[in-house]
């Protein structure tokens, strides 16, 4: 049986409570919500926290308020099936709703929470193995080791942004509320992401995420085609969140596309969205946004999938969420 | 500690880095619950709290003081055994067992919630639950099995589900 | 005997029933113990430190922290465990423990018992293991073309393990009398077997002298010879209970390392001693499907009537021998089964690598050769502008007929079988004539209903079964075989009741522990239902003679006129006489005092009578078709499989429902195999398997597998019990080849290697679109000198079945 490595556990009543423990703690301290992506890492001891910090007591950070033409606020610990089966969110945010149900398994959902997924450990086939397998490898510059084996000359980690709700709440435009000691901050979900796969959060580890704070819904529209082997379990190798404001004769106002899955951060295919603002959506100009969505995916041999494979995806997935969009006919998913 | 298994309360000792998977089976002697990855990959340790199936291999027993946990021993009431475990007797959906407890548990969850469930929803809610004997299509037929009868229908399995087709 | 009870099987009461299984209330209501639900007082917890390089010596170990860690009461090395072994006797080639040389990452090296896990993990990692690094080796042309260093001193030469070499005729005038001569290459990438539960054992050694070991393997006879052989006990001193098995599908057959180590602490520690592995090393156990590389020329007529064909092999093998050597006879001797073949030579090579070893996965060694075989089958229909259906069904091979390598085939039902698959599948209509990105293909197979011969020459019996009855009316029923799911429990409550007349539920069953029950010699090859299940009539029919003379007794009718059934003996000309059966066992426990009975099957002789002859003879071949239907987005290179039918002959059922499940999940293992499931390692990473891991090696999930419409064939096999042959290998078999198949008739391009993932047929699309063959596969096929073959002419050439001897020319393939 494979066990979590021994560790102080601590139960907060209140947030305010949870950041002081955290601060008091210092770096050998970490959060967990639902524990679905801490434990499996602590198990294989990619991380080891002396002390974890248990949420399942702070009730206030599972409630989803608010009016969706004012933006709603979902609170952090909130299981992913609470967010995917919450009726406003259903109907407001579809494409959120859809994303938080194409994560793992229900079992999973059923624990996992909505910051825990946003704040996800980025992804590595190299990493993403227990101690004695890394260790046959001489381990790798994420954990333990000195260099990136999918790329080794390269001086940074490649580890894979996994999160499907991630290049959502980047496309949308949502913001996240990080609550710590010094105080509380409200950053867009852009700013939360670092683009390396070590540093991959601009959140400080005394840090909480309390909150994220969808955008009003006033007349944007969203989806996010998600790539994977399986229906269920597997973590995206290539995430599409593409978000539109369409002026009413169908001209895009603004676009948000959003690539996950094939780099250390959700990646802005800003050439993409150039192709289609002050356009309207035919099968030319989407085919020149997925064209140029192209070289923004940097897919590495460390997910499942062959890597050229995945980035000739990339292409296919953009054009695929911009047809939804604009109501052309499907182009029908890849898997 | 104090834990609310099957309806009753217990008190059980144990390490405080343990899962409610290792406690359930370790520490209380309730190895109906099985494991097969222990990170969450495989859905083998399904268990219910409060309802809901979830990972007992990704729970951490600390945290689940007064929340009620089921598991496969708390399925049959007294010697009467659930509709879902009697159908999936009639069918053969049990064929080595090691996935079963958490396949029916999750069904449970899921009668509770959908009382005659479509075959897409049965693959739904089952999609977390690795099975490698079945296939899964003797499973998808006791769940409607059991439903039809949880219905009041005196329903037996199908011919073809049997027999095979003509 | 077994065979003349398909006269009685009008009146069968029991068999061909959907009876729930006799364990399936325990299953349902998580009673059942597996391995790991042992817990014993006193028990400590094993942990293997396991080799993190691929291919070393062992310069020193030293496991002085770990002996003195805390709670650590034994430490054990190779050098305590020095002797060789392996489930063949060909093959001994492993330590319980690396004794001077590591083979693997993954292979054993030491062991450590503690009180808990937590302090055994502690202690392992404290070992320190010198290495002195050898070169490693991670594919099948990496080891032909370096011979040094090798894997291991025994073998052919270098790194080649094993050489096979056959031919059954004339090849030169088979050749001749093709009208075309084609000649393809595929590659089988290897996958393993997943079974849910990881492998566990508790060992408990009596301070008598007696070791007890309960393990998830599949065949405890074969891990008794062992451990009696490596711990050096006698073998009457050794037992062997083999717990109820989550998932076998031929992973626990062989013994493992971690079985014997336990016993080893045990012995040491006097005090129980429990393993259960992670995940991560059950990867490494493996043994399962072998990467094969496979040509195959094959020469025929205007018709399709196959002249010749010349299959030759390359096995990927990994780190140990195992069952390897059978596995590769496997990779060839099946090929002659189902189409009718005019002369036949097959080579086949197998090598070692530093890869997990393989071994028998459900089908051991012949999905790879089927997928060669059936795919080509499709490629000459489309040369020959013939139906590929009309092909096959022109050219099936004759029931009661000996094919061209000498195996005696009984009943074929593959005829009809591919007659069911076409009307389910509406291939008439549908085949080539659906739009681009929807295809329907074709494929059937073969399989073995028991192995023809023990993997250790011996002359005993396969299969024993005991009996015994007494006045309570419970009829005891004893045997050693292993239920792994596939219900061989139940089977042997079914056919005893079906000849005592009385329900399953009164049999008690007891199975699987080498102390109490006879030998059978294990859950593979599907070999249970018509070995033990032949040996459970034998022994029920002396029980029933025993009955019948004492009732006859007192009824005052013959004993023949008795009847069976309904819990009652009665006469069969006034069935109003009789008595219960209690009565009647109380009648026979009086006459004959106390009652037990035996039987036991010993396969039939094969007409073979070469070297090499015993791998591919079984008492009955199983048949199957199945259509696949799949979507396959050209745009992508998606396959999505929405249906497949599939027709089994698989003799009588025994139980319907159960044979029903052993075809609807033998769907889904190839099905897994076609297009998802790999075992693949890092070659230029010290030869890590890529993703030890549930979530990176792909299983399909409820949302992957494909609808069924299964139809079930049941025409009586004389050699089966009640008729009846096996069910629970043979339909894994087309599914690979009928999916790649399948692809070529929705998008027109050829897929040549399992798995068929999107990139794979993505590129076979896009070489097309660019006026090239529009295939994926290999292009090259590897340069072995290969042995003078063992040469017998056919059948139909005259040939006896034994070889003829031949100047020995070492011939240049």
């Amino acid at each position: 049986m494979l066990r979590l490595p021994k560790f102080t556990y601590l139960q907060p009543k209140t947030v305010s409570e949870a950041v002081r423990m955290m601060a008091d703690a210092g770096p050998e301290a970490m959060f967990v919500a639902g524990g679905t992506d801490l434990y499996p890492n602590m198990k294989r001891r990619q991380q080891t926290p002396q002390i974890v910090i248990g949420l399942a007591q702070l009730d206030r950070l599972r409630t989803i308020k608010g009016k969706p033409a004012e933006g709603m606020v979902l609170g952090a610990g909130a299981t992913l099936t609470e967010v995917s089966e919450n009726r406003r969110i259903r109907r407001a945010y579809p494409v959120l709703a859809n994303a938080a149900e194409l994560i793992s398994t229900p079992l999973l959902r059923n624990m996992g929470s909505i910051g825990g997924n946003l704040l996800l450990d980025t992804r590595c086939n190299y990493y993403n193995q227990n101690y004695e397998w890394r260790k046959a490898i001489h381990f790798c510059m994420k954990k333990d080791g000195e260099i990136c084996w999918v790329a080794p000359s390269s001086p940074r980690c490649w580890a894979v942004q996994s999160s499907d709700c991630a290049p959502v709440m980047v496309a949308i435009g949502a913001k996240v509320k990080l609550v710590s000691r010094e105080g509380d901050r409200l950053i867009s979900a852009a700013e939360l992401y670092n683009n390396d796969g070590i540093e991959h959060l601009r959140k400080r580890p005394d840090e909480l995420l309390t909150e994220i704070h969808l955008p009003p819904t006033n007349g944007w529209l969203a989806t996010y085609w998600k790539l994977r082997r399986r229906g269920s379990f597997d973590f995206p190798v290539l995430g599409v969140a593409s978000c539109l404001r369409l002026a009413g004769d169908g001209t895009v106002e603004d676009a948000k596309i959003i690539l996950g899955g094939v780099g250390p951060s959700p990646l802005e295919a800003v050439a993409a969205q150039k192709a289609i603002v002050g356009k309207k959506l035919t099968e030319q100009t989407i085919s020149e946004a997925a064209a140029a969505a192209y070289p923004v995916a940097k897919p590495l041999d460390n997910t499942d999938f062959a890597m050229t494979w995945r980035k000739d995806m990339a292409r296919y997935y953009v054009s695929g969420t911009l047809r939804e969009l604009a109501g052309l006919s499907p182009n029908g998913s890849a898997g | 500690m104090t834990l609310r298994v099957n309806g009753e309360l217990a008190e059980v000792a144990f390490a405080p880095h343990k899962t409610l998977l290792e406690v359930l089976r370790e520490d209380m002697g309730l190895t109906g619950t099985k494991h097969g990855c222990e990170l969450g990959e495989c859905g083998t340790c399904a268990v219910l709290v409060n309802g809901q199936p979830v990972l007992s291999c990704l729970a951490l027993t600390v945290a689940l003081e007064g929340h009620e946990i089921t598991t496969i021993e708390g399925m049959a009431q007294g010697p009467d055994l659930h509709p879902l475990q009697t159908a999936f007797a009639d069918l053969g959906a049990a064929q080595c067992g090691y996935c079963t407890p958490g396949i029916l548990l999750t069904a449970q969850a899921l009668l509770e919630q959908v009382p005659r469930p479509s075959l897409e929803q049965i693959q739904q809610a089952l999609a977390g639950n690795l099975c490698r004997c079945t296939g899964y299509i003797k499973i998808y037929e006791a769940v409607e099995l059991a439903a039809a009868r949880m219905a009041g229908e005196p329903a037996e399995p199908r011919k073809e589900s049997v027999y095979g087709w003509e | 005997m077994a065979g003349n009870n398909g006269s009685k099987a009008n009146g069968l009461k029991v068999v061909g029933k959907p009876w729930k299984k006799v364990d399936a209330a325990e299953k349902c209501t998580g009673q059942t113990k597996f391995a790991d639900d042992i817990f014993l007082p006193r028990m400590l917890h094993c942990k293997l430190l396991r080799s993190t390089v691929p291919h070393a010596l062992i310069q020193n170990i030293d496991a002085s922290q770990a002996v003195k860690s805390p709670g650590v009461k034994a430490v054990l090395l190779g050098r305590d465990l020095p002797t060789l072994y392996g489930i063949m006797p060909v093959a001994q080639d492993e330590y319980a423990l690396a004794v001077d040389k590591v083979r693997m990452v993954g292979d054993p090296v030491a062991a450590v018992a503690a009180l808990d896990e937590d302090a055994a993990t502690e202690a392992v990692d404290r070992i320190d293991v010198e290495y002195e690094l050898l070169p490693a080796i991670a594919s099948i042309q990496e080891a032909l073309d370096n011979p040094e260093p090798r894997i291991h001193e025994y073998g052919e030469y270098g790194n080649v393990h094993r050489r096979i070499a056959y031919e059954f005729g004339d090849m030169e005038a088979g050749f001749a009398e093709a009208d075309f001569i084609r000649e393809d290459t595929c590659f089988y990438e290897g996958n393993t077997h997943l079974p849910l539960e990881q492998h566990a054992s508790v060992a408990r050694f009596s301070h008598d002298g007696k070791l007890t070991l309960w393990s998830s393997t599949q065949n405890p006879h074969y891990l008794h010879r062992t451990l009696a052989k490596v711990l050096g006990l006698a073998a009457s001193h050794v037992r062997v209970i083999a717990t109820p098995c989550g998932g076998g599908f031929g992973g626990k057959c062989d013994p493992f390392n971690h079985d014997i180590v336990v016993s080893k602490l045990a012995m040491m520690t006097g005090r129980p001693v429990k393993i259960c592995l992670t995940r991560e090393e059950v990867f490494y156990c493996h043994r399962g499907r072998h990467p094969v590389l496979m040509r195959t020329k094959t020469g025929f007529k205007k018709d399709g009537a196959i002249t010749a064909m010349h299959h030759r092999t390359f096995v990927d093998g990994g780190s140990y021998g195992g069952h390897g050597v059978a596995s590769t006879f496997y990779t060839g001797v099946l090929q002659p089964t189902t189409y009718k073949i005019g002369r036949y030579k097959f080579d086949g090579v197998r090598v070692f690598t530093n890869k997990a070893p393989c071994g028998p996965k459900r089908g051991h060694g012949t999905p790879q050769p089927r997928f060669a075989q059936e795919v080509q089958m499709d490629k000459i229909a489309e040369q020959l502008g013939m139906d590929p259906a009309e092909l096959r069904k022109r050219h099936l091979v004759e029931p009661n007929s000996i094919t061209a390598n000498w195996l005696r085939i009984g009943t074929i039902g593959l005829g009809k079988c591919i007659d069911k698959v076409l009307e389910g599948s509406g291939w008439k209509d549908r085949f080539r004539k659906m739009p681009h990105g929807k295809g329907l293909g074709l494929a059937c197979s073969a399989y073995m209903t028991g192995a023809g011969t023990a993997i250790y020459w011996n002359s005993m019996p396969h299969s024993g079964v005991q009996l015994k009855l007494d006045r309570s009316g419970l009829v005891a029923v004893f045997c050693g075989t292993t239920e792994i799911g596939q219900g061989s429990d139940s089977m042997l409550a079914y056919i005893v009741a079906e000849v005592l007349g009385i329900d399953p539920f009164d049999i008690r069953v007891v199975t699987s522990d080498t102390d109490i029950t006879p030998v059978d010699l294990g859950s593979y090859s599907s070999r249970v239902t018509l070995m033990a299940g032949n040996a459970a009539v034998q022994a029920a029919e002396r029980a029933k003679d025993y009955l019948a003379q004492a009732v006859a007794e007192k009824l005052e009718v013959p004993a023949s006129r008795l009847g069976f059934a309904e819990r009652r003996v009665y006469d069969l000309e006034s069935p109003d006489k009789g008595v219960s059966f209690i009565e009647a066992v109380e009648l026979a426990e009086t006459k004959f005092g106390t009652l037990g009975t035996t039987g036991s099957y010993k396969p039939p002789k094969a007409p073979g009578k070469f070297k090499g002859s015993g791998v591919g003879p079984s008492p009955a071949y199983s048949y199957c078709a199945a259509v696949a239907e799949v979507d396959v987005n050209p745009e992508t290179g998606w396959v999505k499989v929405n249906r497949i039918w599939m027709a089994h002959d698989g003799g009588q059922s025994i139980n319907p429902v159960l044979v029903m499940g052993q075809v609807e999940g033998s769907i889904y293992m190839g099905l897994g195999e076609a297009l998802m499931e790999e075992m693949v390692y890092r070659g230029n990473r010290n030869v890590v398997h890529k993703f030890p891991s549930m979530l990176e090696y792909k299983s399909p999930t409820t949302l992957e597998m494909c609808d069924v419409v299964t139809y079930l064939l049941e025409d009586r096999e004389p050699n089966g019990p009640f008729g009846a042959k096996e069910a629970g290998q043979g339909p894994l078999l087309p599914v690979p080849p009928a999916v790649a198949n399948a692809v070529y008739d929705a998008v027109g391009v050829r897929i040549d290697e399992v798995p068929i993932t999107p990139e794979k047929v993505l590129k076979a699309i896009r070489t097309k679109a660019k006026g090239q063959e529009g295939r994926y596969g290999p292009l090259t096929f590897p340069e072995c000198e290969m042995p003078a073959p063992i040469t017998v002419p056919t059948p139909q050439e005259g040939g006896d079945g034994k070889a003829v001897v031949r100047e020995p020319v070492v011939e240049q393939k």
